[in-house]
């Protein structure tokens, strides 16, 4: 205990000279921060909506394209079972809302009807003049779909803001098809915006190499394929492609997507892995066209164009385009937060003040001070020289975890604070535990240097078992929760790493400092 | 060294009221939980969803004036948030209960107390903003967590502690919830912050007294299961009430000083860990003797 490393010494006093370092940009304004050089931390502590207000969205759901490309599915659907029961019909295309055919034979209708029925049952046939008929959704399947569009749309936006690391967005529905988002912090909400703007339908299709493309910009196009466009060359004129419109495999059966680089060229990339179902679908169709192109698809322009070298069989692979790494990692997050159902348009945009009136923060700023006063007047009654060195390593404690909280970008909330209050207890806990361990060993009849050092061993194994077990279910909180449960866990995971590096590591050297300077044989009281 | 809060040698017969704590904390749960069964929960506006009022006003607006008169007006949470200028405001209100008619009728009341020459840009109705995969996250998480920790007091200690302590730590939550049943307190996002708070701490505590049952397990190996129960709550009682207390104080400060938003955030914390610290007194440690421990098995380790 007495003999603490040089090296280790310098490490525990760097870090908390470091962490003073980085709090400093938490007490400049905006402007000196951007005078600042470069090598200077400039990030401060983010501020929640309730404490600090931030950017407000309003989006509204395009309903109609949805509906539109689900009676497009609808269709394509309905066709294969037609040709399946030799029904023959014409001219059956998907028109917004409905869909138009015409039967060879009339009387088929009944056994068109019990197609239907099996496919979904909000399908409703009427016949039209002259033997047409007319294939529709009935409003309660057409309600039924809105309502599962806009709470599917909610779910991805929240995916999608989450994994931005934008921490306590308010995500609510209002009104009947719009979705209200705000988001904390002044920031420029640009890159949200772009990111909410893509629908993000994500597929794997073969390419036809059958025709020039110039022919088939002229409409001279092979039955099922279609032209597609895909990024501006080098010399920045756009590139066209030929695509089957017979879909290999879409983003449903991808489980997982991260930005990468490229080995080789160091280009940045996207890596990507498919589900079983996925990977099998993709390793059959790779293994019978080695050689062709196939092109990955987003939101109907070719993102990247490539050749099957060889069959690909284990579910994963790459996307190599000519991406900057900002785009190789916003393409990873929407492959991973999966496609709208239907298409996002902000039809509003403000910025909001704080949740919490100004009179709430003040008197939440004066609370919390006076918390902090009280538990550092209570420890400096309770242990006296000890409370002043535990005392010590609450400010170094609180000092620390808002540097880390302002380099990690984590958003400080009115819940936040609460963990932090909390944060405050655990520190001091540790501190706690050591002194009555060795008040305890004093009784025993200890000498002064062997009781300390056997508070602090024994004491060690505690609190190493009672800040583990939080720890590891932060890490579960983490892991399965969202939004709010998200940012507790890790508010909650920097306070008590923090809070044992403060409470141990520090204390002890300032104990050992003291012990080896005055030489004390009893405690000062 | 300072103050002894705490004397040193307390020796507080904790074991030998056993039976009689234990039927009051199973009183004490079944009235939360019948509690529980027959009020339910009040859900917020987190929870519910509600109205949405934009307002304009010819003078920069007043907010907190706007919160004070509004404030008990209707059924509920309201806030007030700035909207882009200080001239707008808007206004969230928790959906009334009964009707579109009360949903009405909450807007009229809302409308007699402001100004005469706010302008009305929007009345919207909102959806909820917790999500129900919030909430079902939410319980995955809380349920993995406590697997987690259960996992790790078995390998750091034996099976008996991790269940017992598991057992503690659902007995806190549930009263917390019984807490905000009977009273009737908002139950919205800090609620559930609240109770994740309380778990962390009270199974902070729980470790503690563990920690020192084990030590004394191996110093004492023929005292009675019992006695050296009772003996390692007496001798971390003064760490337990020292930190319970410092915790205590600082979220009181919170309470006391806050202003009526923190106050009431902080109150179901404040209850939260006064339960915890309870609990691990009178039921983690206790409760190992009911449980039972293989005392053979850890003295060889």
């Amino acid at each position: 205990m007495i003999n603490i490393p040089r090296w280790k010494t310098i490490l525990i006093l760097g870090v908390c000279v470091l962490g003073m370092f980085f709090i400093i940009p938490q007490f400049l304004s905006r402007d000196t921060l951007q005078k600042l050089p470069n090598w200077f931390p400039n990030k401060q502590v983010v501020l929640g909506l309730d404490l600090q207000g931030g950017a407000h969205l309003l989006l509204e759901v395009d309903f109609e394209t949805a509906l539109h490309e689900q009676m497009a599915a609808i269709v394509d659907n309905v066709k294969v079972e037609l040709r399946k029961t030799r029904i023959g019909y014409k001219g059956f295309v998907a028109q917004k809302r409905q869909a138009v055919f015409t039967l060879r034979n009339s009387q088929d209708i009944d056994k068109v009807k019990s197609i239907l029925r099996t496919i979904d049952q909000g399908l409703e046939v009427t016949a039209l003049t002259d033997g047409k008929f007319s294939l529709t959704l009935t409003s309660d399947a057409i309600e039924k779909r809105k309502k599962a569009s806009l709470a599917q749309s909610i779910e991805i936006v929240r995916r999608r803001v989450d994994e931005t690391g934008t921490a306590e967005p308010f995500i609510q529905q209002q009104g009947e098809d719009r979705i209200l988002i705000q988001l904390p912090g002044l920031q420029d909400p640009e890159r949200i915006k772009n990111l909410l703007g893509q629908t993000a339908k994500l597929q794997f299709r073969f390419l036809d190499t059958s025709v020039s493309i110039e022919d088939a910009r002229e409409g001279r196009l092979p039955p099922d394929t279609e032209v597609l466009e895909g990024y501006e060359d080098n010399q920045h004129s756009p590139v066209y492609y030929v695509a089957k419109k017979q879909v290999i495999i879409s983003g449903e059966n991808l489980i997982d997507a991260q930005p990468n680089f490229d080995p080789q060229t160091n280009q940045p990339i996207v890596g990507f892995k498919f589900d079983a179902l996925g990977a099998r679908r993709f390793g059959d169709a790779t293994k019978e066209n080695v050689g062709k192109l196939f092109a990955i698809i987003l939101d109907n322009k070719v993102i990247s164009a490539p050749r099957i070298n060889e069959p690909i069989t284990g579910g994963s692979g790459q996307i190599s385009g000519s991406f900057t790494t900002q785009e190789a990692q916003d393409l990873a997050l929407l492959m991973r937060a999966g496609a709208l159902p239907a298409p996002l348009k902000v039809i509003e945009e403000r910025t909001v003040g704080p949740g919490l009136g100004a009179d709430s923060i003040v008197s939440g700023e004066h609370a919390t001070i006076i918390s902090i006063v009280m538990v550092a007047v209570f420890m400096l009654v309770a242990y006296s020289f000890f409370g002043i060195i535990a005392n010590i390593a609450l400010l170094v404690n609180l000092i620390l975890l808002f540097a880390a909280m302002a380099v990690t970008q984590a958003t400080l909330t009115l819940p936040g604070i609460a963990g932090i209050a909390l944060t405050i207890g655990m520190a001091v806990d540790a501190n706690v535990l050591i002194n009555e361990r060795i008040k305890e060993e004093l009784r025993l009849g200890r000498k002064l240097i062997a009781a300390i050092d056997a508070g602090y061993s024994r004491a060690m194994t505690t609190i190493i078992d009672s800040n583990l077990t939080t720890l590891i279910g932060a890490a579960l909180l983490y892991h399965f929760g969202s939004g709010p449960i998200r940012g507790f866990a890790v508010t909650l995971t920097l306070g008590v790493i923090v809070s044992m590096f403060t409470a141990i590591s520090l204390t002890r050297v300032i104990v050992v400092w003291w012990l080896k300077t005055f030489k004390p044989t009893r405690l000062p009281i | 060294m300072g103050i002894q809060f705490f004397p040193p040698n307390s020796n507080i017969n904790f074991m030998g009221h056993k039976n009689k704590i234990f039927a009051l904390m199973l009183l004490i749960t079944m009235g939360c939980f019948a509690c529980l069964f027959m009020k339910g929960l009040t859900y917020g506006i987190d929870f519910k969803g509600g109205l949405l009022i934009e307002i304009r006003t010819s003078a920069p607006a007043n907010i907190s004036a706007m919160r004070t008169s509004l404030k008990n007006l209707v059924h509920g949470e309201i806030s007030l948030q700035e909207f882009g200028s200080p001239n707008d405001v808007l206004i969230r209100v928790e959906r009334q209960p009964g009707g579109d008619e009360a949903q009405l009728q909450a807007l009229e009341k809302i409308k007699s107390h402001l100004d005469a020459n706010v302008e009305y840009r929007r009345v919207e109705t909102v959806g909820p903003k917790v999500s129900e995969s919030l909430i079902t996250n939410g319980i995955y998480a809380v349920l993995g967590s406590l697997a987690a920790m259960l996992v790790y007091i078995w390998f750091r200690f034996e099976w008996q502690f991790g269940v017992c302590a598991v057992i503690t730590l659902a007995h806190d939550s549930l009263i917390l919830l019984g807490v905000f049943s009977l009273f009737a307190l908002e139950f919205n996002e800090t609620a559930l912050i609240a109770i994740l708070l309380t778990i962390t701490y009270s199974i902070n505590d729980t470790v503690v007294i563990y920690d020192r049952i084990r030590e004394n397990l191996r110093k004492f190996k023929k005292m009675p299961l019992s006695e050296l129960i009772n003996r390692s709550i007496n001798e971390t009682l003064s760490r337990t009430v020292l930190t319970s207390g410092t915790t205590l104080l600082s979220l009181l400060a919170l309470y006391l000083f806050g202003g009526p938003v923190i106050a009431a955030f902080s109150l179901p914390i404040l209850v939260g860990i006064f339960a915890g610290t309870i609990s691990s007194i009178f039921i983690s440690a206790p409760l190992l003797s009911i449980v039972g421990l293989n005392r053979g098995k850890i003295n060889e380790e």
